[in-house]
């Protein structure tokens, strides 16, 4: 829908370029030592880095701790309703093709509550950029099992240790038809500015899945990935295909933490495309008419 | 009726199956009433089974003013044996039964009981052998039309051009067996049929009229409210006005989604609608249970949105292709908390198409949601009315994303302007629309004195909105005892029964409103000049014998005199019904005594 209604006035672009400064709102109000600060910071300086007009970035975010995105950065930003944000930027995004939305999730918003809209924006090739913040627990209700919850974690409501299989992330979102799927870590800024960069270059659904540990409730969830904490960072080789869904599938078998890296990246028309066709088969005749003209040759057909 | 060869108005039932094409012939008459500027209502039903079974469809028609689609047929049209036996009691004692002699034997000593005149009709075996013996039933009730067409002498060359409409998209050989079909229908010998029903026509007026559906009327009012965008879930009895919406929205450069669920179609909606394009969404009752969630997000963050409910019977999956007036509290109240929103219902067809572009104004004017109630009656009835003054009414929306030297989303002392994302903020602090409560930058704020004030605020609206109502008209007799009040579908069937009340010699006067949340302002004062005021409505009178609408009018004027005429059996109120139903509740009251004499 590229030509939905045109703007009252042409904007002049802002005068100086944007800085992080710029960005800045409300002190965040997460614990310390939360990874959600990391990614707070890493996507400010994405945004300053690829010089997006600062009024053309919608930050929407839906409900949880990382949902609380839109009060701590200085952009149009909307705190939607739990589990269907993505919907919500689906609307955005066929309407406005000139803005920059991106959507903030947590792991419950994603899988949980808003499985169903993350499943069939992908299907349908939404061209929106997905930030899932994974900490695999439900940190802002305090604790209880997450979607992406280990097996044998132990949380409030299941005090005895989770035994029900967690979702795959990058097999659920590539199995779904995502066109983009990457995955990054809080706790290596410079990896996850780059996979920031490789997800808004991509036209079509895409999915970053961010490991961002939560301190407080999942304390050490992630130290497998962390070379400063015994672990291992292991980034997707050079010779992996990202346009084969195999290989993808491959990568998402890897044992937790796995790899980092794009799994898979394949150009396919985008939902967006697609509607906007129906746009261009208004013959252009009628494409001009005024909305009274178009009205009346309707009503006419109803005498 | 004095004079047979000249009646004003007419009603036909057609019954057979939903294969007939019963549908398209009915609308077919309806528009040629509309054409010839006659009045038309008409009434069909669906079966409820996916591959179809009987079904009817009724068009009442006339010079006369036409407010229902009429309580008894004067003439019904029976395809089979079913169609005559179930439908039979609905032709009036004295009319006439056309039927096809190939499938239907009537027991003609009981029609003779009831002065009923029948007409055999061979009409399969004309219609096979007009269009060249292929051996099909095809093309029935196109012979049918022409039939009726011969009976209410019709504009032949008229009907013709409809029919040529009718199948324009269609091979040519399919408009020339229904103009052969039409032609046979058209030729038959009806006897003196022809001179008993002649409508009295009104001088030939310029007035051109259109015909359509309440679903349609919907769908073109949102395109003149300025609607440019929609998202929807299928549905029944409301499908249709996503239907025609994503047809016809890219011609205006917007669009209509298909979404996943009911749920992702309103947070659609309210993602254009954030981004300053008009939006709304279509449902019927389960989806409008759905949607309650994000409606009080909605009421919370200031955007416009029409939400249409095209009411059918509840709870829950209830009848989905019935009618049922039972969604008004839940489009008044539902959602969790103090969550203000306008609901709106409108009384006829024509008035969907004027009600939904006020909808869309109302939202957009006052950054709220609005609640339209269809129902299932005024979803599928064919009515004819005037043609609408496009240039006067149509609003172009505009995407206004000026530079704002500030701006704040919720100011307290200001109604909400919103900034859509791409407006420049030139003191840098841009806006957050969000569902927690806030201070009027849109950052959280659960302070006591901030969330009164904030939800004083979004009370304040339809305060405001309330304050410029018209006020509501009395239909009637003015010095009546009794006042009738209605809302959505049943305006037309009251108003009868108002007109007939008149002739009885005890008046009645009626009130249907059509703002519904906010109400008018000074309906106590209306009220309290009645004795009764009985509350008309399609749904469940509870504990009270009180409606919902009755409920609320109590509530909100606490005048005792208030009691419903409910009833939820799936099917619309016909005007003896209501008057026998208010008869004897005024007989309770009064004592059974009191219209002994009049009566």
């Amino acid at each position: 829908m590229e030509t939905t209604l045109e703007p009252l006035t042409t904007e002049t672009p802002s005068a100086e370029p944007m800085t992080r400064d710029d960005l800045k709102a409300d002190r965040p109000t997460w614990c310390p030592g939360c990874g959600d600060f990391g990614v707070l910071a890493m996507y400010q300086k994405f945004l300053v880095d690829r010089k997006y007009p600062q009024e053309k970035i919608a930050t929407l975010a839906g409900i949880g701790c990382s949902s609380r995105f839109p009060y701590f950065i200085n952009t149009h930003s909307v705190h939607f309703i739990h589990g269907r944000i993505v919907a919500f930027a689906t609307g955005l995004s066929l309407t406005r093709p000139d803005l920059f939305p991106f959507v903030i999730v947590g792991d419950g918003d994603a899988f949980s509550i808003g499985g169903n809209h993350l499943t069939h924006a992908a299907r349908k090739n939404v061209n929106l950029n997905v930030i899932i913040l994974n900490n695999q627990v439900y940190g802002l209700t305090k604790k209880q099992t997450s979607p992406t919850s280990p097996v044998g974690f132990r949380s409030k409501t299941d005090t005895w240790g989770s035994r029900v299989a967690p979702v795959n992330p990058a097999r659920q979102i590539i199995g779904a038809g995502a066109t983009f799927f990457a995955r990054a870590s809080a706790a290596n800024p410079k990896h996850l500015t780059l996979m920031l960069e490789r997800m808004a270059a991509h036209e079509g659904f895409s999915v970053l899945e961010v490991l961002s540990e939560c301190v407080q409730f999942h304390k050490g969830a992630f130290d497998g990935a962390s070379g400063g904490k015994g672990g291992e960072f292991v980034e997707v080789g050079a010779d992996h295909d990202v346009t084969s869904e195999g290989a993808a599938f491959a990568l998402a078998e890897r044992p937790f933490p796995g790899v980092f890296g794009v799994f898979h990246e394949v150009r396919e028309s985008t939902l967006n495309e697609m509607e906007e066709e129906n746009v261009r088969a208004v013959p252009p005749a009628d494409r001009a008419a005024t909305t009274v003209a178009k009205l009346r040759k309707s009503l006419d057909r109803l005498t | 009726m004095s004079n047979p060869s000249s009646i004003s108005n007419s009603v036909i039932r057609i019954a057979g199956n939903s294969q007939d094409g019963i549908q398209s012939v009915g609308t077919m008459l309806a528009r040629m009433a509309g054409r010839i500027d006659m009045d038309v209502m008409t009434y069909m039903t669906i079966p409820s089974t996916i591959s179809g079974g009987p079904s009817i469809f009724q068009v009442h028609m006339g010079t006369a003013s036409v407010l229902t689609p009429g309580d008894k047929a004067d003439v019904l049209v029976a395809f089979y044996q079913h169609s005559y036996e179930s439908h039979l009691d609905s032709l009036r004692d004295g009319g006439v039964l056309i039927y096809d002699d190939a499938h239907v034997e009537p027991d003609l000593d009981a029609l003779r009981q009831r002065r009923i005149r029948p007409v055999a009709v061979p009409m399969t075996a004309l219609t096979v052998e007009s269009v060249g013996g292929t051996g099909t039933q095809k093309g029935k009730n196109i012979f049918l039309l022409g039939l009726l067409a011969r009976v209410y002498r019709l504009d032949y060359e008229k009907v013709k051009d409809l029919v040529k409409e009718q199948f324009r998209a269609k091979d040519e050989s399919v408009v020339r067996n229904n103009l052969l079909a039409l032609e046979a229908g058209y030729a038959y010998q009806v006897g003196d049929l022809g001179s008993f029903f002649a409508f009295d026509l009104k001088p030939a007026s310029d007035a051109t009229n259109v015909t359509m559906t309440g679903n349609q009327a919907l769908a073109f009012g949102a395109i003149a409210g300025g609607i440019r965008f929609g998202a929807g879930y299928p549905i029944t009895p409301s499908t249709e006005v996503m239907e025609i919406l994503r047809r016809e929205l890219p011609r205006y450069g917007g669009g209509f989604l298909q979404t996943e669920d009911e749920l992702a179609a309103i947070a659609a909606a309210l993602g254009a609608a954030y981004g300053g394009i008009p939006a709304m969404t279509a449902t019927s009752g389960p989806g409008l249970s759905l949607k309650t969630e994000a409606l009080g997000y909605a009421v919370m963050s200031e955007l416009p949105l029409v939400i249409i409910d095209v009411q059918r019977g509840g709870p829950s999956t209830g009848l989905p292709t019935n009618v049922e007036q039972s969604d008004l509290l839940i489009a008044l109240h539902g959602s969790h908390g103090d969550a203000p929103r306008v609901v709106l219902a409108p009384a006829s067809v024509e008035d969907c198409f004027y009600l939904m572009a006020e909808a869309a104004q109302i939202a957009r004017r006052f950054s709220v949601p609005v609640i339209l109630l269809s129902d299932q009656v005024l979803a599928t009835r064919l009515e004819a009315f005037a043609y609408p003054d496009l240039d006067a009414l149509v609003e172009e929306p505009v995407l206004d994303l000026a530079t704002r030297e500030s701006h704040k989303p919720y100011p307290l002392d200001a109604p909400t302007r919103h900034a859509p994302p791409g407006t420049r903020i030139a003191d840098g602090r841009y806006p957050t629309i969000t569902g927690l409560e806030h201070d009027e930058y849109g950052n959280p704020s659960g302070t006591p004195q901030m969330h009164v004030r904030m939800t004083h605020r979004r009370s304040e609206k339809l305060r405001r909105l309330a304050a410029e109502l018209p006020a509501p008209e009395i239909y009637g007799a003015p010095d009546a005892a009794t006042l009738l009040v209605g809302w959505g579908s049943t305006r037309g069937v009251i108003r009868s029964a108002v007109d007939q009340s008149v002739a009885s010699g005890e008046p009645l006067a009626s009130l249907h409103l059509r703002h519904l949340n906010p109400l008018p302002l000074g309906l106590a004062e209306i009220f309290a000049a009645y004795k009764n005021i009985l509350v008309v409505e399609l749904n469940e009178g509870g504990v009270n014998g009180c409606g919902q609408l009755g409920r609320l009018l109590r509530s909100e004027t606490c005048l005792p005199q208030i009691r419903g005429v409910t009833k939820s059996d799936g099917a619309s109120f016909r005007v003896k019904e209501v008057l026998e139903r208010v008869r004897e509740i005024l007989d309770l009251a009064h004592g059974s005594t009191t219209h002994s004499a009049t009566a």
